[in-house]
This record gives structure tokens, C-alpha cells and sequence, in this order.
């Protein structure tokens, strides 16, 4: 199914975090993406010849492969990205070692009080290096391991070298081969056997300076019995020309283990936003990607999760808001690769003023993947005649014993839900807001309450910053 | 705290089909009025357009509220001048909580200027004047919770329908068919809510086929429509009479308002979804 309405209207958008700090680079690489490129990467990061040699590998294999030929159209000069910038010489430990100008950047996104309330661990990425982190003393005695992924390659080199690239090797997409040839900072984060972590380990990423290209690079082991549930928030400063965010996330759910990635992204609208998250999943355990995309220019991002044992759960829950000159190529991807077990997708898409949002989504079940069961609900709502929505569902399905549904729908806001709400006194703006807010309050109701407040006030501002 | 709200020579139209043909109505703050009429002789017309249905057109006459002329107006502003409409058929809103609708409504006709964005009641107390609205209407405190019309029995929407218009409190109400598709219990209560919340205390017109809603708020005044007119007015024994013997003497009575009913009729009836 898919409903196309043709014609594109430019409309102004407000960005509420549309401000820029002036941060001092501590190094910045020059532009473009090469051999030395790479060298000088993992020589200033000091990295042991291995990953230094994986980097080069995967240059090769960026540079071998194709574009991919669907979801959005990708119009980037690869020569014209800086790949690498390290703003400060060394992370801060406390946040009074923080430099200012990179305060202030947080202070305007609120961290430091989020975190007094609700953060256990931070991870704030400004630009390509984390400069700054906690995490609880009792974490670090349970073993937990919350760093970001530079510092992992350095003090957990064994850990991660066993995991790394495992789930996500550099030859699966050209994207991926870029970020494994580039990455800097991301998190790394690993749970020992049978620990389980109540609240919510948090991060921010941010893009800051111009031609600026961010890879960074997360790595989750949850080991068996464990759980964990990370949450990632992405806002972006406009700016004039094109810049480029493609992250690879790997997550590892040991036996009986659960972990829950939640990500809630509103770029600029000049950003392309490539990214490639997958987890595999073994037996019992659970896998769950909350994944809410507004902003950005394009993005395409379809978080996967391969069922490799009886009884794995793989849950992917999308929302997806495009506004005017954005795409949203958003989905998922389950892998039945094991009798038993269960997938769950549910994707809603907003499209507004010109925007244009798309369902992608794989469900492929294994021959000897009997007795699975899998349920897909997509559901778009279009704001207004310029918008546009697509579905493309792909059901692959090798053994007869399983099951699968699919249902899927497209709305408009209706004339009459908005006269029922004006005629109670909302302004139609607010209206508009309101059924949109329910329309994905069943992503939200998920959320951390800071997120879903985030998340809201996110809505809101896509909804009354334009004129569509 | 004389509140007026006059219609003067209605005429509507929907999707450029002529509904209304010339309405005249005056009301007053604290009075009850009964529109009573048979079917497609415009009653919910009158009451949509009244609330500023975007889909009925005004193609002469006006509507005023104290003096101000709102024919133009958008919904929104004139339920932020003191106009309600419980609707026989209200949508739902899903993933929007009861509660949470009603304290976006509540804020903005209680401050009329509030731009979006703005300070809404606060919760504390918002809450608490929710919960004793709803003590009074009989109602679980779980609804509260529960999605805007989504999912509701007929009583339910009714009853929601009764507790907005108790924390919006208007100053002019009109209710159609609130007592359609309930019980008889069910209206009962509906009847009781409407007498205690609105009776005196607002103006309502009250659309109804049945007196069973009248029974608990007597109208001052019951106007007949037909064929998109009112063509009789008179007191609480004109609703009984109605009740009794039907329209069949008002029919007769005005020939040429009935041909204009028939010819309504005789089409397919306008979407009238709300």
C-alpha cells in the first residue's frame, strides 16, 4: 500500500536547538576520507595495530562498494566531510573540568540538571570525542562496564575485540564500511552475567561544527541473565551545508538476557542520517529498539534483530515524523532464525508539510524456524495533501509452521477530529498537535518520562514551527 | 449576567445544498429551550452552525452572542466565548486521555487569550475539580484515563459529552440528541446531570425526539422545525403535545415548510457525521 501525493512545498522550519557554540577545536583532520586520513585517526587515538588495520580493511571496502539503490535519494561528496575532530585534549571527569563552551552547548539542552534528576550514567559526545562521563559507583562494582567506545578499545581491548564488528561486520553496507573506517567515540557498554541495571544509562550526541561527519560506534554485551536498557537522545544545531551522521550499533543479548535500545533523534534538517543498529538475540532473550526519527534531511534506519536460539523476542517499536524536504526511510528488520520465537513491529510515520515518511520493513523467517510467530503494525498519518507516506513490507518466509501478520493503515487527519477539538476551545495548531501526540502515544508511554516530555515538546515544535 | 445569543434569519447550506432557510431564535441566559422537529428538518444543522462547523455555510443571516457577531467566527473562539454543543455522534481522539483533553479545553475557554504554548491549569488543582465533577456525574475515576471517545459505549460518549460541558461551563449549551441510544436508566441519569450542571445556570436548547430529557428540565420555550425553519414556538405543552400525537398537525399546518422537508428528505441526508 502506499498513498503519493505529488508536489513539495518549501516551508520554514523552526528549530528550537538551532544554536551554535563556538568550540575551539583541539584537532581537527583535514577534509576528505583516504589512507592517511585513516592512519592519522588511529594514530592520534593511539589504537593498537588491529584496529588500526580493521579501519584500513574497511576503507577498502567503503570504497568497493556501491550506494544503496533504494529508500532515499543520497547526494553526498564524500571528499568534502571532515571525518575527524577532538575537541578537547582529554574528557572531563567531573563537569566542573568540562571546558565552557562546550557547557554552555549542554546547559541550552539541559544535561546537567536531567542528570541530577534522572541520569545515572552520562555519555555526552560533543563532536567526535566524549567529554564527559559518570556512572555509578555501584555499576563499576558490579562490573558494569559504561565507557565510551575509544576508551573500551584501550582498557577492555579484549572484550570488545571479540565482540566488534561481529554483528555488524564493514562489508554489510557501504555505511557501515565508512563508520568502521572512521568511527570515534559511540558507547560501550557490557553487563555481566545475571546483573540488572533499573534505570536507564543515557547519552547525547551532537553534531556542532559545519561539514562535520559523525561516526560514532556502540557496542552493547549484555551477558546471560542480564539487563539493560540504554537511551540515546540526538539534537543537532542547523547549519547551511550538508553533513553526515552514520553510526553502527551493535547489541549482543546472551541467553535469557534483555536489553532495550531507545533512541530519540531530531536532527537538523540538512543531515543525512545513515545508520545501521542490529542485534542478535539467543535464547530467551529479548531484544526491544524504541526508535523515534524527527529531522534530518534523509534518514534511513531500520534496526534488526536476528533470533538465534528457542524462545529469543525481538520487539522493534518506530516512529517516525517527516517534515518539509525530509524523508524518513525508517523500519525494521526481524530475523527468525530459530524455532520458537517471536517478533513484534510497530511503526507510525507522520508526514507534514511536503514531508515524506516510509515504512521499510523485513520479516524473514529461517527454514527451521517453526512454531515462530511475528506481527507487524504500520500505521501513517498524513497531515496534509503535500505530504506523502509509503509502506514497503518485505515477508520472507521459508518454513509453513509459523505465524505472521501484517496490518497496515493511512489516516488523514480529519476535518471532523479537528472540529470536535477546536469546538472545546483548542486552537486548531493545538489540535493538530494534540492528535498527533496520540496518534504516537503508544511509543511515548514507553519512553523515560524526561524522554516523553522531550519527545512531546519535540511534536509540538514540529507542529507550530511551520506553516504547513 | 444577561447572556443573549440570537439567531436572525439563518439560512446554511452544506456542500451547497440549502439546509436552513431563514431561522430565527433568541435566547437568554438561563432559560431552557426545547427544538424538537422530525427527522432532516435541520435540528443538529442548527446546532452545527451554531459551533461553527466548518462544512456548513452561512449564505445569509448571522448569528450574535451579547451583540458580537460570531457568524465568522472559527470554532475555537467561539467555545472560548462561552458556546458548547454536546454532539450526538462525538469522535474519538485516540492516545489523548480524557483528562488530559479536558485541561487543555478547560484552560483555554477559562482564559480566552492563552496562545498554545502557555501555562494550563495546574494539575493539582485541576485534578481535584475533575475528580469532584465526576463524584457528581457518577463516574469511575478511571475514565479520567481512558482515550478520548475511543472505544466508548453510547452512554459513555453522552456522558463524557456531559462532563465537558460541566468543566467547560458555558454560557449557552446546545445538546443534541443527548438521549439517543441509551437506555432508560441511562437517560435518566443523562437528565438529572443536564438539570443539575446546565438547568439555570446556562441557556441550553435541548434537541430531542423523546420528553424524557424535558422531564428533568422543563423547557421555557419549545420550537417545532421543519423543512428548515421553525415554524411554531410555544411552551412545555407544545413538547407534550408533540410527544403525544407527533407532527402530523404541523405538518398540515405548514404546507409548504413540509414540502420543503420532503424535498430534504428525498435526497440523500447531508453527511452529519459529528
Amino acid at each position: 500500500m502506499s498513498t503519493d501525493i505529488a508536489g513539495n512545498e518549501a516551508v520554514g522550519e523552526i528549530n528550537k536547538y538551532d544554536f551554535r557554540t563556538e568550540s575551539k577545536a583541539f584537532f581537527k583532520a583535514r577534509k576528505g576520507i583516504d589512507k592517511e586520513i585513516v592512519n592519522q585517526i588511529s594514530e592520534i587515538k593511539n589504537e593498537p595495530t588491529w584496529m588500526r588495520d580493521y579501519r584500513l580493511q574497511a576503507l577498502d571496502i567503503f570504497n568497493s562498494k556501491p550506494m544503496p539503490k533504494w529508500g532515499g535519494a543520497i547526494d553526498l561528496d564524500f571528499q568534502d566531510i571532515f571525518y575527524y575532530l577532538k575537541p578537547t585534549s582529554k574528557q572531563g571527569k567531573t563537569w566542573d573540568e568540562v571546558p565552557q563552551e562546550i557547557k554552555d552547548t549542554f546547559d541550552k539542552l539541559g544535561i546537567p540538571e536531567a542528570e541530577k534528576k534522572f541520569l545515572s550514567g552520562v555519555k555526552a559526545q560533543f563532536e567526535s570525542e566524549v567529554v564527559y562521563g559518570s556512572l555509578k559507583e555501584d555499576l563499576t562494582k558490579q562490573g558494569v562496564v559504561f565507557t565510551d567506545t575509544d576508551t573500551a578499545v584501550r582498557e577492555h581491548s579484549d572484550l570488545l575485540r571479540e565482540y566488534f564488528g561481529k554483528v555488524i561486520p564493514s562489508t554489510d553496507n557501504k555505511f557501515a564500511a565508512l563508520n568502521s573506517a572512521v568511527w570515534s567515540g559511540g558507547s560501550f557498554i557490557y553487563v555481566p552475567k545475571g546483573v540488572k541495571i533499573d534505570f536507564p544509562l543515557q547519552a547525547y550526541f551532537r553534531i556542532n561544527a559545519e561539514n562535520m561527519g559523525q561516526f560514532e560506534r556502540t557496542l552493547i554485551i549484555v551477558d546471560e541473565g542480564a539487563s539493560v536498557h540504554y537511551v540515546e537522545g540526538c539534537t543537532a544545531p542547523m547549519y547551511s551545508s550538508e553533513s553526515l551522521h552514520s553510526a553502527v550499533v551493535e547489541v549482543v543479548c546472551k541467553r535469557g538476557s534483555r536489553c532495550r535500545y531507545t533512541t530519540i533523534q531530531n536532527w537538523a534538517n540538512n543531515i543525512y542520517n545513515l545508520v545501521t543498529k542490529r542485534a542478535v538475540a539467543y535464547g530467551d532473550a529479548t531484544m526491544e529498539w524504541v526508535d523515534g526519527n524527527l529531522g534530518s534531511k534523509l534518514t534511513m534506519k531500520y534496526p534488526a534483530v536476528y533470533m538465534m536460539e528457542p524462545g529469543a523476542r525481538g520487539e522493534i517499536l518506530s516512529i517516525a515524523f517527516a517534515s518539509a524536504g525530509q524523508h524518513q526511510d525508517a523500519g525494521a528488520k526481524l530475523v527468525h532464525a530459530a524455532p520458537h520465537t517471536t517478533g513484534q513491529i510497530i511503526s507510525k510515520s507522520i508526514s507534514k508539510g511536503g514531508g515524506r515518511s516510509s515504512y521499510r520493513g523485513l520479516v524473514r523467517v529461517e527454514k527451521n524456524a517453526a512454531k515462530s510467530k511475528c506481527n507487524v503494525v504500520c500505521d501513517a498519518l498524513i497531515l496534509d495533501p503535500q505530504s506523502r507516506s509509503d509502506t514497503y513490507p518485505y515477508i520472507e518466509i521459508l518454513d509453513q509452521d509459523v505465524s505472521v501478520g501484517h496490518e497496515a493503515s493511512v489516516s488523514r487527519i480529519g476535518e471532523e477530529q479537528l472540529f470536535y477539538l477546536m469546538s472545546r476551545g483548542l486552537s486548531e495548531a493545538e489540535a493538530g498537535t494534540m492528535i498527533v501526540n496520540g496518534f504516537i502515544e503508544p511509543l511515548v508511554k514507553e519512553l523515560p518520562m524526561e524522554y516523553a516530555v522531550e519527545m512531546n515538546r519535540l511534536i509540538q515544535l514540529q507542529m507550530t514551527g511551520s506553516v504547513g | 449576567m444577561s447572556h443573549i445569543l440570537k439567531i436572525e434569519n439563518l439560512h446554511v447550506a452544506i456542500e451547497g445544498k440549502v439546509i436552513l432557510r431563514g431561522v430565527n431564535l433568541e435566547m437568554h441566559h438561563g432559560q431552557t429551550h426545547a427544538l424538537m422537529g422530525p427527522n432532516g428538518s435541520g435540528k443538529s444543522t442548527l446546532g452545527l452552525a451554531i459551533m461553527g462547523h466548518p462544512s456548513y455555510t452561512v449564505t445569509e443571516g448571522s448569528i450574535t452572542l451579547d451583540g458580537q457577531d460570531i457568524t465568522e467566527m472559527e470554532a475555537d473562539e467561539r467555545s472560548r466565548m462561552g458556546l458548547f454543543m454536546a454532539f450526538q455522534r462525538p469522535v474519538a481522539v485516540p492516545g489523548v486521555k480524557m483528562a488530559d483533553f479536558l485541561r487543555h479545553a478547560a484552560t483555554n475557554v477559562r482564559r480566552p487569550d492563552r496562545k498554545e504554548g502557555e501555562e494550563l491549569i495546574p494539575m493539582r488543582e485541576f485534578r481535584k475539580e475533575l475528580k469532584s465533577k465526576m463524584e457528581q456525574l457518577k463516574m469511575d475515576s478511571e475514565f479520567a484515563r481512558r482515550y478520548v471517545n475511543d472505544g466508548f459505549s453510547g452512554g459513555e460518549m453522552k456522558r463524557a459529552e456531559i462532563l465537558t460541558m460541566a468543566m467547560l461551563s458555558p454560557k449557552f449549551a446546545v445538546l443534541d440528541e443527548t438521549d439517543s441510544g441509551l437506555d432508560a436508566d441511562a437517560v435518566r441519569l443523562a437528565s438529572t446531570s443536564i438539570a443539575e450542571i446546565g438547568r439555570e445556570k446556562m441557556g441550553l436548547l435541548i434537541i430531542t425526539h423523546h420528553d424524557k430529557l424535558l422531564e428533568h428540565n422543563p423547557p421555557d420555550y419549545t420550537h417545532v422545525m421543519l423543512g428548515g425553519r421553525i415554524v411554531e414556538t410555544g411552551g412545555i405543552e407544545l413538547a407534550r403535545e408533540l410527544h403525544d400525537h407527533g407532527y402530523d398537525r404541523i405538518r398540515k399546518a405548514y404546507p409548504e415548510a413540509d414540502a420543503a422537508n420532503q424535498e430534504l428528505n428525498s435526497k440523500e441526508e447531508p453527511a452529519m457525521i459529528v
